[in-house]
């Protein structure tokens, strides 16, 4: 039998998942919205619109559910990572403010170009900054420099346990990732051979930026981490299917096989996420708090897990109705609501 | 001096989330009952109406569910001992919310975007989904304030929890009253405010079948619930008095202990005088309302230590708002039943202006509302357990955080009025005139 601590540590991890690709996508979606040039800026940035619109808000809530665990079955985690990361979580809430309030600010209001420049550039600004400081806070639970009472310094307790090389390098990391992800999706998304091409291209880059980024988080890393993230039994095989889904995510993205990449790609970056989770266990925060120390008691856990098991059999199929309607083959129809003709 | 600005940022961000919840609960009810009058009668003006009131409801949920995930976090950036405490008990409510919340965001997407994807019936059923999942996370939510102010479902032992009950905590003796209460404020405000706006152009276009419609809706989902409102508050009143009882006197204005205790009508309380000055009392009427016996004591103030008193100078007054406007709006849902009745309701000009003068007040007394449960349990965070100052962050310098929300919230609200006035009720939909 499974003890209950582990198996919402694995709910967690599992909710984390989708959300990075899910809502990292999203999130992918308006870094490139960013930094769309060339003669198909205007239309890449339309087709990530398009691609983000019926589904962001839904995406959005896996973070929600991951920190609803967080809080239920692991409070005291919960309450060691508020109060010294605050100043990183602030920045990822107030991008989620912004990215969020800015993205319909702009699908839904005049039809006035500085109206859309304007919060399409809020927009893309605020989904960067998000996983930067998301990243910033898995690399700060990681690291393991996070004081065990708030006694000392401003400088020392609420700004040394995140402002390190590492965890600025995982959050680097992390926008590298979701970028990436949000390429190779948006192939499957673009309206034109052109505009896939340009998609393609970005994907193939950020990559490449993805695995140096990866060689510079190992570097960087504690020798504690890094030992866990390469030594222990699971690494090998787990190395290896991080490794092998990349290199065929690359391979399917310059022959142009883009269904075939997008899989690749989203199983490289679960990979990822859970050869992390491994290196991470038994800790909740390293390296004081394990999760069986942080754990709220066993009962309140296992009915979590119910309520989570409940919860997904009215969810997914929910979710894969979503997806099926709006999926990369099926846009949503232009100007949605905009759009004055009743249907018949 | 940081808990004051901690209580504020928290104060504020309630204040704003709050706004955006509600209407998130209340507009899909009326974009489906437009969208259901369009598909069986297929007059333009409904359809007109339900893609109008979608394209609202998009902008308006959005920051609704943007600022209520900076809530979850909050909780912990501020509360973080109130987390590490309360998490297990009343994270129960929270999971819950949050399924209701993605059916929600599933269904708005399907909702909004699926115009032409989805058959008629389909896109029914994703706006049911909305509405539905909306009114259940907002009441799931209030499940775990009523915990605040009513804990139940767990023990304490040497400074531990023991002993934890997620559903006995999630059904803790404030939850009913609390959730019925706010259900039904979600919808008058709404309805009230929807029935405001489009009166005010009914004013100057008496004829405008469009504007007859919207306000019809609007009406439809106003009235009922202003005609019970006052039916629940006195159920969450009873509820206060028997739980509560400092924040009963404090929300009363009540300081000395007596029977036959008098209901005041208005009036300022003086913390230091330890009266309340000004009041139309009512003799008997508190002690009838709270215990259903004139003759009943009702606890005062002076019952409690002076550190244990929630800031009544506010709390009274609040309390006072709140009532006043409620008993104003379920008057107006009479005189709306009474025209509508006599099919006269578009006729009267004195009850369309009474509507828009009415707009905003629905609003105002949500807020006022808020203010009386959370500054009523002051000094507690959770009643009777554990102190507000008890649970803040270590952190210094929470000033820096509270005016980023301020600013980045006084933001919003400009930015999200104007849009809804340009996209939804500036732009005159065709045929709306004649």
């Amino acid at each position: 039998m499974i003890e209950p601590v582990v198996l919402l540590a694995l709910a967690l991890v599992l909710s984390l998942t989708a959300y990075a690709l899910s809502g990292g996508a999203d999130y992918g979606g308006g870094l490139w919205d960013l930094l769309a040039t060339g003669a198909t800026a205007e239309r890449q940035r339309a087709t990530i619109a398009h691609a983000i619109g019926p589904v962001w808000e839904a995406n959005h809530v896996w973070l929600i559910v991951a920190i609803v665990i967080v809080f239920t079955g692991f409070p005291r985690a919960f309450a060691a990572a508020s109060i010294f990361l605050h100043l990183p979580l602030l920045l990822v809430l107030v991008g989620i403010v912004l990215r969020g309030s800015a993205f319909v600010f702009r699908a839904y209001g005049p039809d006035d170009p500085r109206h859309e420049r304007f919060w399409g550039r809020v927009f893309a600004i605020a989904s960067t900054a998000t996983p930067l400081g998301l990243g910033v806070i898995i690399g700060a639970v990681t690291e393991g420099r996070l004081p065990s009472s708030p006694e000392g310094s401003f400088t020392a307790v609420y700004l040394a346990p995140w402002l390190t090389p590492f965890s600025l390098a995982v959050g680097a990391f992390a926008l590298t990732l979701f970028a990436y992800l949000a390429a190779v999706y948006l192939t499957l998304e673009a309206g034109d051979g052109e505009e896939r091409d340009a998609f393609r291209r970005r994907g193939l880059m950020s990559g490449l930026v993805v695995g140096g980024l990866a060689a510079l988080v190992l570097w960087l890393a504690q020798p504690d981490v890094r030992i866990a993230l390469l030594a222990s039994p699971w690494a090998v095989p787990l190395h290896v299917a991080t490794g092998a889904t990349a290199i065929a995510a690359l391979m399917f993205l310059w022959i142009e096989r883009y269904q075939l990449a997008r899989m690749a790609a989203a199983s490289q970056v679960a990979f990822i996420l859970w050869g992390w989770a491994l290196a991470q266990y038994p800790y909740a925060i390293r390296p004081h708090l394990t999760l069986a120390a942080a754990s709220a008691p066993a009962n309140v856990q296992i009915l979590l897990l119910q309520v989570l098991g409940v919860g997904a059999v009215v969810l997914l199929p929910s979710l894969l109705y979503l997806f099926g309607i709006f999926g990369p083959r099926g846009r949503p129809d232009t100007g949605a609501v905009s759009q004055s003709e009743p249907p018949l | 001096m940081d808990l004051v600005y901690a209580r504020w940022q928290m104060g504020l961000s309630l204040a704003f989330h709050i706004i955006f919840a509600v209407i998130g609960m209340a507009m899909p009810v009326m974009m489906v009952a437009a969208e259901v009058a369009w598909l069986r009668t297929r007059r333009r003006e409904y359809f007109e109406l339900a893609t109008r009131w979608a394209r609202g409801t998009a902008i308006l949920f959005a920051v609704g569910a943007v600022s209520g995930t900076v809530l979850s976090f909050e909780l912990g950036l501020l509360w973080p001992r109130f987390m590490a405490f309360a998490g297990p008990i009343i994270g129960m409510p929270f999971s819950l919310e949050g399924f209701a919340f993605f059916l929600e965001a599933i269904f708005l997407g399907l909702y909004l975007y699926g115009w032409q994807k989805l058959r008629p019936g389909a896109h029914l059923f994703a706006g049911v989904m909305v509405s539905i999942a909306g009114a259940l996370s907002g009441a799931f939510v209030v499940t775990a304030n009523a915990w605040m102010n009513t804990p139940t479902g767990f023990r304490l032992g040497d400074g531990r929890i023991l002993d934890v009950d997620p559903f006995a905590a999630m059904f803790n003796p404030a939850a009913g009253a609390q959730v019925v209460h706010m259900l039904l404020a979600a919808y008058a405000a709404v309805g009230v405010a929807v029935a405001g706006l489009h009166a005010r152009f009914l004013l100057r276009h008496p004829a405008a079948a469009f504007h007859r419609r919207a306000c019809a809706i609007a009406l439809t989902v106003a009235v009922p619930a202003s005609l019970l409102q006052p039916l629940s508050g006195d159920w969450a009143g009873r509820v206060v008095a028997r739980t509560q009882l400092a924040k009963f006197a404090a929300l009363e204005g009540h300081f000395v202990t007596q029977p036959y205790a008098p209901l005041r009508i208005g009036g300022l309380p003086d913390a230091e005088a330890r009266e309340t000055r000004y009041a139309l009392e009512v003799p008997g009427g508190l002690s009838l309302l709270a215990h259903g016996d004139p003759s009943a004591p009702v606890s005062g103030l002076n019952d409690f230590p002076r550190e244990l008193w929630p800031p009544v100078t506010v709390v009274h007054p609040a309390f006072q708002i709140m009532v006043a406007i409620g008993t104003w709006l379920a008057g107006l849902a009479v005189w709306a039943t009474m025209l509508w009745w006599r099919k006269s309701l578009f006729e009267s000009r004195r009850f369309l202006k009474a509507a828009m003068l009415s707009t905003p007040l629905g609003f105002v007394a949500l807020e006022a509302g808020w203010m009386v449960t959370e500054l009523g349990r002051q000094p507690w965070i959770v009643q009777g357990v554990m102190k507000t100052a008890d649970a803040v962050t270590p952190m210094p310098k929470l000033l820096l955080p509270f005016v980023l929300f301020t600013v980045i919230y006084t933001g919003l609200a400009i930015v999200v009025i104007a849009l809804i006035r340009r996209t939804v009720l500036e732009t005159t939909p065709r045929g709306a005139h004649g």
